[in-house]
């Protein structure tokens, strides 16, 4: 049997524009529903983006080096040595690109007038600067100089809190390795403004070498945050420093360390299509009513073409492709608009009449759609897909006609 | 040579709870090169005669045999295949396809049929040419009259050069000038190309022109005869009998 799909094209596409009005109003309800399945997946990536972006700053890294017993019992006891060796040299070679050894304690800070218990970053500044988990805006004052710095940096949540300000003395209390109070009176050298407010009441940072010293920990440390940059190839280079690490060490990815974060990112990809099939589904039946609608129409027509010799499946052929037609240009509308709506979006969107909400969810003031091919091209395969498999039905009726009725219908 | 022959054809249809018989036992053998028409009544069975002819019906019961091969228990695809490339149909209500031009609608089945485009564009092009319509090639159905798309439908059935062109009330929707003028072209391809021609009718004006004519009723053949065609209407005029070729009343 021959294929004649040029003229079977030609046929499609005139056959389009017979009722132009019913083809107009399809196409426009399925770039709408092209558009909203783009738009509204680049919003949820954006956000989960956001949300998994924010907890690794915060994290920080996308993986992390402890003790074994550390993420059970985040205390002082369970630390370890800085780097050395092979897992060093795994540290400073690619596609590592920052890593930092740190001090993360429990510890309560007293002013005179109030006392609140913080999660104490022991750090070295040019190190988390390389990682970006240093706070991004400074209020007041200046940074830690560096890892011997005795002073500390608090966030202007927790100094309105400890009702404190730059400059003053504050007490930092903590417990050393053989338990016993560790405490130093503290000189504040900067305040910091946080993404998060929460991060600002949580959050103070010393100097790594200080701490140490205060802790009776020389040259140890608790946490190795570890970052190369893209979150989403983390398993690619994993394998490759937990071999490097020693086998009293644990070495664990970000969706371990965050496994709310891990599943929220499993969640938003299996959301996505279920949205988009939703969507679709409800798009299928305008089109199977206009496909219905076009056959009834031109039952007499299609019984023509099997009189002439035209094979059933030939016919089934002719309306899948109108079909394919109408969704390939409802997919080029829905894909410009949702072009058109994302790009000026680029720079983000203001939600900060909703930030308090989402800060429970690790989300900024400003949310940046992150417009993903993956998505467009699985749109793609969701219209293409669901659509021909709505078109079989009117398309396998057409080819089913009896020729000698459908000629004597008027 | 026989090109068609039916032998003891049966068909009925339901209509609600009636049966009605639209074939009963017609046995019918039709040279090659012949213009016969099938006459008769509204519900005398030709129009099911020329579709049980055509592949496009099958009958109950009985055979037809096309060029030597029976075709009454085709599957449906190797009928359609018959049809496509074996017999020509040309229809009452000209049924062009209506978003494709004068050209087009004729180059379609030799599409089908996967002829080259050079090869079908000069068919095509051949044809309307024949049946009157150089210069129209590219107008669509709605911009052509009556007559002249009766005549696409004529240049389509013939572009594919078959050997049968079966037409079912052919000039029902003409007025008397495309009427004529549509059964001259029908008897100069009859007579140069050596198609056999039938046609279905009860139009005097298309009986005038056959050289067979087969009288139908209630679903049976009730006359047969041989006629001296006139080439021109002559309403009314009483068929010239000769003896009737393999036919049943």
């Amino acid at each position: 049997m021959h294929w004649p799909l040029g003229s079977l094209l030609t046929l499609a596409w005139r056959n389009l524009w017979r009722n132009y009005r019913r083809t107009l109003i399809m196409l426009l309800a399925i770039a709408l529903g092209v558009w909203a399945m783009i738009v509204m997946s680049a919003l949820m990536r954006g956000m989960t983006d956001q949300m998994v972006r924010n907890g690794l700053a915060t994290l920080p890294g996308e993986a992390q080096i402890h003790h074994p017993e550390f993420l059970l019992d985040p205390s002082v006891v369970n630390h370890m040595p800085m780097p050395a060796g092979r897992l060093l040299e795994q540290l400073n070679s690619a596609p590592i690109t920052a890593w930092a050894a740190r001090l993360r304690v429990p510890a309560v800070l007293a002013s005179e007038y109030a006392s609140r218990g913080v999660t104490l970053l022991g750090v070295d500044p040019a190190q988390e600067d390389a990682l970006g988990s240093l706070p991004e805006t400074l209020l007041e004052g200046r940074m830690l100089a560096g890892a011997d710095d005795r002073g500390i940096l608090l966030g202007a949540g927790l100094a309105a809190r400890l009702e404190t300000g730059l400059g003053k003395r504050i007490v930092l209390m903590t417990q050393d390795t053989a338990n016993n109070v560790a405490d130093r009176g503290v000189r504040i050298v900067g305040i910091y403004r946080a993404r998060l407010q929460g991060d600002e009441e949580r959050f103070a940072y010393v100097g790594r070498g200080a701490l140490q010293e205060l802790l009776g920990l020389e040259q140890r440390v608790t946490e190795i945050a570890v970052s190369a940059s893209d979150y989403t190839a983390v398993d690619a280079w994993l394998p490759a420093l937990q071999a490097a690490a020693s086998p009293e060490l644990e070495v664990l990815g970000w969706t371990e360390l965050h496994t709310f974060l891990g599943s929220m990112l499993a969640v938003q990809e299996g959301f996505v299509l279920v949205f988009m099939v939703v969507v679709f589904l409800v798009l299928s039946f305008g089109l199977i009513n206009t496909l219905v609608m076009a056959v009834f129409e031109r039952t007499r027509e299609l019984g023509l073409m099997q009189a002439l010799g035209m094979r059933p499946a030939l016919i089934l052929l002719q309306v899948l492709l109108e079909s394919l037609l109408l969704l390939a240009l409802g997919l080029l509308a829905g894909n410009s608009l949702a072009l058109a709506t994302l790009l000026p979006l680029r720079d983000g969107v203001d939600i900060s009449a909703v930030a308090e909400g989402m800060e429970m969810m690790e989300m900024g003031t400003t949310l940046y759609p992150l417009l993903a091919l993956d998505d467009m091209l699985m749109s793609t395969a969701v219209v293409l897909t669901l659509g021909l498999l709505a078109s079989l039905l009117p398309a396998w009726r057409a080819s089913r006609l009896d020729p000698v009725r459908a000629l004597a219908r008027h | 040579m026989s090109a068609i022959v039916c032998q003891d054809l049966c068909k009925t249809f339901e209509q609600g709870e009636q049966r009605i018989i639209g074939l009963d036992r017609v046995s019918l053998s039709i040279e090659a090169g012949e213009l016969l028409c099938l006459s008769g009544p509204s519900g005398s069975g030709k129009t099911t005669l020329l579709n049980a002819m055509g592949g496009l019906d099958t009958p109950d019961s009985g055979s037809i045999t096309l060029g030597g091969r029976r075709i009454d228990q085709l599957s449906r695809g190797a009928l359609a295949d018959l049809r496509l490339r074996e017999i020509g149909f040309v229809f009452q209500a000209y049924n062009l396809i209506p978003v494709l031009s004068a050209r087009e609608n004729v180059e379609f089945v030799m599409q089908v049929q996967g002829l080259a485009p050079a090869l079908r564009r000069e068919r095509a092009a051949g044809v309307l040419t024949e049946v009157g319509l150089a210069g129209l090639e590219e107008r669509r159905p709605a911009e052509m009259s009556g007559g002249q798309q009766q005549r696409v439908a004529v240049a389509r059935a013939i572009a594919s050069e078959p050997q049968l062109v079966l037409a079912d009330e052919p000039t029902a929707n003409l007025d008397s000038q495309s009427a004529t003028q549509l059964m001259d072209l029908f008897q100069a391809l009859n007579r140069n190309r050596n198609v056999t021609f039938v046609l279905a009718t009860h139009d005097p004006r298309v009986m005038a022109y056959a050289r067979r004519l087969v009288r139908m009723e209630d679903g049976r053949v009730i006359d047969d005869v041989a006629q001296q065609p006139s080439g021109r209407p002559s309403v009314g005029r009483p068929s010239v009998g000769r003896p009737s070729v393999g036919s049943e009343g």
